[in-house]
Formats: structure tokens, C-alpha cells, sequence
């Protein structure tokens, strides 16, 4: 059938199964946004306050559902808003299509108005890129884009077309297959099998790539087959439950100290799905000095970069584990248990009972939320308190920029995950820094009504870096004391949304239970003590030896 | 331990691939001392050879990553003892109006040959091993080098293992 470009990027949408597209319009997509229009029963789109947002939500959208987020700009400083979001989804594997309009063919590389190179300012943060400069090409790109976004290691795919490919016409078939890479074979678990029948206190290091292999079960599984406690990185948590008993939690940098000691205890350390983040394992040559390292990712290049392991295993983390499991007797190992339990037992640290802490403010607020609530956050230390306080039980309920550390991530992420997740209660915990940054959104958030509970912890100051600043630097605060005189409560009524602010866990504590709206955001302003840190911390370059409890 | 080494790629000949495989080099820090590129027997398809400098860490990560690329059908890292890599120099030099005697005999050492006789010097050219060429350059330095260009090494596989051959890698027919 006969259709111009603009039509068949709807109808390639469409056959993707993207029900939700966010974006913002302009010049160069408003052929695009016509097609949109006309489609508007078939697809959704979510306009946002600025495309960073968009880009953000289309993340966060993905992360919820685990299929490919969609977001669209126009050309110029559109799609160049979009570079923070790209870099973002790029650096924590998340699939995502960004589309951009560009100017007409006849006028690229004319240093045209709202003219960019956008394929090559984003081509180190994207798994490929695409300028359709052909019509003919255009369904094949779209396929292809789809398909690079969702498969192996899963991360973002531009394409840029052009406003005369949007308006020209083609035949357009609805069938086009994408170029699959042929299936790698199944690695050899043999070697690996024989390690782990031998280890005495193995270990399980569990990333994101749980998640996206959608190899819960299969960890939880190899858990207790061989009585091997489990520790995530930031981008595993949500993947094990946090009730269970051999969950350390988070480790790395801020993570629990229980994780990190028994790391450095064990003899075998089964890592699936993670790259070995300079956050997560501090000094690399102390990391591995005591145990084999059996390395399980889809991205061969992640194998050997920042840790030799001493197996690697190349494929799909669910397939891979499923037969490990096949090969593997129960081994019941009492003693090394035990010896977990016991660290995990000294981490569980005690804030005083009716302090207005972080750790309560976060644990009244799980009170508050169900087990399947999404919940986002922002970056910087309430992000590290959310990670080590808040109880994730469910795969994907957590949506927070790892890699790319986004201050400003969360407002968009929540808008994303909060319609992903059938626009329930959904909760964002920011810092007065990163709500800063992108609070704009708040206007999407109420023009869509989304039940957003947005928890801000408000102390003044950018706490992160003056928590660097107090131990690194001497106690010179340049720059991180705001002397902002924002009315939180205020801004969100102004933005049409509503709000209150608590300085004290009975005052918190009556407005969970007072309730939120269903139909708008509401910002809950909690007024922390602005010399508050994250503990635990290993210094940058750190082991298990410089673990700074308080 | 750092040394030279080749890597062969079998990639598609569309615009901006170099760049995406020069980006990547640059992006993880890694020094491209030698690139050639050309189509190869289907001008959808292009073959490259690409010679830097690094460990074993290196050479292991430059190979994964490079295969990693959506435009690269194929990277394969070339070892000295199964391949074979050529280079080609063009060079221009001073004869000052006398005579090219000491030119001549170093040329025939080499196995070059003199395309063009001007009034004040002569462009030769020359292919042979990377190494080889270095050798000659730095011999022709003390007679005065007006300019040169040098292709980069050309590699092939000359074993039966890492055969570069395109026709896996062919677009199907539209």
C-alpha cells in the first residue's frame, strides 16, 4: 500500500506493539504529529514539558513493561535534548527508539535552521543510529531499529528522518523482517559445573541483566541450591526479593556492608548479568584477590573488561542458569550460611525509633506503598537511601539511572513507569537538587492526572557532593549550600498539583494515612537535617578494608 | 605485554561506518596507528584493515567491541604468523639536479620503482611490509624527502582460519 513516510513510522509503531509514544513537537515532525493525530485511537501519545522528560519517560517505560520505549522529537535542539535521556538508557542496557525529525534532504549539511547532526553527536551513546535519507529504506530502518533495541544486550536506537522522506511516498508492506544475527551457541558450562561443585562459600552477583533475561526464578533457584547468599547491584536490585533470607541487598559503594564483607569472604563468586562497575567493585585487584569469578552476560565485550574472571560465559543469563541447574546437586553449606546471616544481622543498624530519618522516612513510606508499586528516584543520597532502606519485592518496580548517575531522571521515569504500570500509585523519591532539574514535568503529571507520590527530600544543599566535600575536601562547601528560598508546597499548587510539607514522622505518618489524590500528582516535602550521609561508604578506589560505617 | 597488532574487518560500505569504528577506537582510548579501507569484490560490502598498538586486554576488548557494531559484519584480529601484511608508499626526493645514483641503488634494494623523473627529484614507490617500509624511509631520510604518503597496511589471512570472506555477510536480494 501506498503510504508517505510519516505514515508508515505510525504503522511500523503500531506492528512494534508501541501503544504509548512520548514526545514534543515542532517543525520538522509536524507531519509526523499530523499522522499521530489521525491515529490518536491506535496510539498514545504523552507530550511532555521538555524532551530530556520525554526521553526519560520513554525509559522509565520501558523498564516497567520490558518492551522497547518510544520517543519522539524534532529536529535541532529537540533531538539534542534528547542526548542526556539517550545517554541514560544507553549506559543501564535500556531498549528505546528515539525518532527525530531532521530537515529536508535537499537542505542537510547546509547548517539549515534546527539543523543537527544528531547521528553523529549521539553515535557513542547509542547501540546504532540511522539517517533515512531514502523513502525506500525507511520500513527496513524501522525493523532494524526495533530489533537492535531489543535484542542481545538491549539499549537505545535513533532514527532521523527527514521532513521530505516523512512527506514522500511508498509502497509499504507491513512484513519486513529484521536481519537476526545468527543465535550464538549455547557456551560450554562444563568447566564452570566442576568450579562450582568445588567452591566452599560461593557467592551470587546479580545485575541488571537479571532482569532483562528475566532469570529471577532461575537465581533464586541457584540460591539455595548451593546455599549461596546473593548480593545486586544497583541495577539488580528489584530482581530478588528483598525477604529473602540470603538477599544481602545492594553493594558497591554505598551498598550494605554485609554484601561487601561476604564478597570478600567467598571463594567463588557466580556474577550474572554485570559489568563490574567501578561503583560496585571499588579496587578490582582486592575485588577478586580471594575467589574465582564465573562472569554469565550477553555482551562478550562486558566479559574480561573490568574483571578477569576465571570462566566466561557468553549467552543468555536464563538459559545458561536453567542448565547450570540441570548439572548442579544441592549442596547445603550450614557454616558459610550462618556466617552471611550473622553479617547481615550486624548491618541492620538502628536510627532511633521516631527520628525523622531517611531510613524511617523510606520505611514509612513502604508501609504506605504495595509490593508492586514502581517507585523512581532522582540521584544523589536519597537515591542511595532509597536503595539500601526501600524493600523491593517484585521485579521492575524500580526505575533509577544507574550508570549515567542522571540528576533529573526521576521526574520523567516516574511519568513513564506510572503509565507503563496502568497509571496507578506510583512513587518518586528526589532530592531538592535533582527535582531542580527537570520539575517541569510536574506540569505533564498533571495534565495526564498521574497518581505520582513524590517524596523530596529537602535539606538545602546538594548532599552528595558535600558529603564528598566534608570527607574529601576539607569541609569546603563551594557550592553545594542552595540559600534557595522555593516554596515546594506552593510550586506544586501553582503547577496544578497539590502538596504538603512534614518535619517529623507523626506529621509524615498522617499524611500517608490521609491519602493522596488519584488524579494528580502531590509532592510530600520532607525537611531533612542537611549534614545526613550515606553509610555505609567505601572511598572511591576502596575495599572491603575501608568500609566507613558512620 | 604491548605490541602491534592487525584487525580485519568485513564491514558494510555505507556512509559514516568509518566513523563509527574510528569513534569507538577513540571513545575506549585506543591509538589507531594504521587504517586502510576499500570495497571489496560487492561494493555493498567493504573490507578493513586496522593496525594499533596494545596488550593482550586490548586487542582482546578492540576485537568485541568492534563486533559489537551494527555496520561490522565480521572483526577477527590478524596474528603475524597467519597473515600477511602490505604496505604501499609513495615518496618524493630531493635530488638537487645531480645525479640519483645512491637513490637508484637503495630502490633496487628495496624492490621500488621510480614513477616519475623531475628536475629536482624523483617519486618512487614501493610495497612491502610495514616494517620494511619504515626501514626505507628512515634510509631516505638523510637524501631529503620533499613529501610521502603511506596506505596503511593491507592484511589477509594466509591460513585456513580467519578467512574475511563476504559472501556470509551479503544483504539478501531485494
Amino acid at each position: 500500500m501506498l503510504m508517505t513516510g510519516a505514515q508508515i513510522l505510525v504503522e511500523e509503531l503500531i506492528r512494534h506493539g508501541t501503544k504509548t509514544i512520548f514526545g514534543y513537537p515542532g517543525g520538522t515532525v509536524l507531519d509526523i504529529y499530523d499522522e499521530l493525530y489521525k491515529n490518536s485511537h491506535r496510539i498514545e501519545h504523552i507530550i511532555s514539558a521538555h524532551e530530556q522528560g520525554a526521553a526519560h519517560a520513554a525509559d522509565g517505560y520501558a523498564r516497567v513493561t520490558g518492551k522497547t520505549g518510544v520517543v519522539i522529537a524534532t529536529s535541532g535542539p529537540g533531538s539534542t535534548n534528547l542526548v542526556t535521556g539517550i545517554a541514560n538508557a544507553y549506559l543501564d542496557s535500556v531498549p528505546l527508539v528515539a525518532i527525530t525529525g531532521n530537515v529536508a534532504v535537499s537542505l542537510l549539511g547546509k547548517d539549515s535552521f534546527q539543523e543537527v547532526d544528531i547521528v553523529g553527536i549521539t553515535q557513542p551513546i547509542v547501540k546504532h543510529n540511522f539517517v533515512v535519507r531514502d523513502i525506500a529504506e525507511l520500513e527496513t530502518v524501522l525493523t532494524e531499529a526495533f530489533y537492535i533495541a531489543s535484542s542481545g544486550r538491549k539499549g537505545p536506537v535513533l532514527v532521523d528522518i527527514p521532513k521530505s522522506v516523512q512527506r514522500a511516498t511508498y509502497e509499504y508492506t507491513g512484513k519486513c523482517s529484521p536481519q537476526k544475527d545468527a543465535q550464538a551457541p549455547m557456551p560450554d558450562i562444563t568447566d564452570a559445573v566442576e568450579a562450582i561443585k568445588k567452591c566452599e562459600r560461593p557467592y551470587i552477583y546479580c545485575g541488571g541483566g537479571v532482569l532483562t533475561a528475566r532469570a529471577e526464578e532461575e537465581v533464586l533457584a541457584l540460591s539455595k541450591r548451593l546455599s549461596a547468599p546473593i548480593a545486586l547491584s544497583m541495577m539488580g536490585l528489584s530482581s530478588i526479593p528483598a525477604s529473602y533470607e540470603l538477599n544481602l541487598g545492594m553493594c558497591g559503594m554505598h551498598g550494605k556492608a554485609a554484601a561487601t564483607i561476604a564478597q570478600s569472604k567467598a571463594d567463588l563468586m557466580i556474577a550474572v548479568g554485570v559489568r563490574f562497575s567501578d561503583r560496585a567493585t571499588g579496587n578490582v585487584s582486592e575485588y577478586t584477590k580471594n575467589c574465582t569469578v564465573v562472569h554469565i552476560d550477553i555482551d562478550e565485550a562486558e566479559l574480561s573488561k573490568n574483571v578477569r574472571p576465571f570462566i566466561e560465559l557468553c549467552g543468555d543469563a536464563k538459559l545458561i542458569l536453567k542448565e547450570m541447574l540441570g548439572s548442579l546437586p544441592e549442596k547445603r553449606n550450614d557454616e558459610w550460611i550462618k556466617t552471611v546471616l550473622k553479617y547481615k544481622e550486624k548491618d541492620e543498624f538502628e536510627t532511633g525509633a521516631e527520628q525523622f530519618r531517611p531510613k524511617n522516612i523510606i520505611g514509612c513510606v513502604r508501609d504506605f506503598s504495595e509490593d508492586d508499586t514502581v517507585v523512581a528516584t532522582d540521584v544523589g543520597q536519597h537515591q542511595m537511601w532509597v536503595m539500601q532502606h526501600y524493600a523491593f519485592e517484585k521485579p521492575r518496580t524500580l526505575l533509577t539511572s544507574g550508570g549515567l548517575g542522571t540528576m533529573g531522571y526521576g521526574m520523567g521515569a516516574a511519568i513513564g513507569g506510572c503509565i507503563a504500570c496502568g497509571r496507578r500509585r506510583t512513587v518518586l523519591f528526589t532530592g531538592d537538587g535533582s527535582f531542580g532539574m527537570n520539575l517541569n514535568e510536574l506540569a505533564t503529571a498533571v495534565s495526564q492526572r498521574l497518581p505520582l507520590l513524590i517524596v523530596l527530600f529537602n535539606n538545602g544543599v546538594l548532599g552528595m557532593v558535600r558529603q564528598w566535600q566534608h570527607l574529601f575536601y576539607g569541609e569546603r562547601y563551594s557550592n553545594t549550600t542552595l540559600q534557595r528560598k522555593t516554596d515546594f508546597v506552593a510550586l506544586a499548587k501553582a503547577f496544578g498539583a497539590d502538596g504538603c510539607s512534614v518535619s517529623g514522622l507523626s506529621e509524615l505518618r498522617a499524611a500517608l494515612e490521609r491519602g493522596f489524590p488519584d488524579d494528580g500528582p502531590f509532592v510530600l516535602e520532607c525537611r531533612i537535617d542537611m549534614d545526613e550521609m550515606v553509610f555505609p561508604m567505601i572511598p572511591p578506589g576502596g575495599s572491603v578494608r575501608d568500609i566507613k560505617l558512620g | 605485554m604491548s605490541e602491534r597488532f592487525t584487525v580485519g574487518l568485513i564491514v558494510t560500505n555505507r556512509h559514516g561506518v568509518l566513523n563509527r569504528i574510528a569513534g569507538m577506537y577513540s571513545k575506549r582510548g585506543y591509538n589507531i596507528d594504521s587504517l586502510a579501507v576499500g570495497e571489496t569484490e560487492d561494493p555493498r560490502i567493504s573490507r578493513m584493515t586496522i593496525v594499533s598498538t596494545g596488550d593482550e586486554y586490548i586487542r582482546t576488548q578492540v576485537v568485541r567491541q568492534l563486533n559489537k557494531l551494527y555496520d561490522v559484519k565480521l572483526a577477527v584480529l590478524l596474528d603475524e604468523d597467519n597473515s600477511i601484511a602490505v604496505e604501499h608508499l609513495l615518496i618524493k626526493i630531493r635530488t638537487n639536479g645531480g645525479g640519483n645514483g645512491a637513490i637508484t641503488e637503495l630502490l633496487n634494494d628495496y624492490g621500488g620503482k621510480i614513477l616519475e623523473f623531475g628536475d629536482h627529484f624523483i617519486v618512487a614507490d614501493l610495497t612491502g611490509k610495514p616494517e620494511k617500509i619504515q626501514e626505507f624511509i628512515e634510509k631516505c631520510v638523510p637524501l631529503g624527502i620533499i613529501e610521502l604518503c603511506r596506505s596503511g597496511a593491507l592484511a589477509l589471512s594466509t591460513g585456513n582460519t580467519n578467512i574475511l570472506s563476504i559472501k556470509d555477510y551479503l544483504p539478501p536480494e531485494a
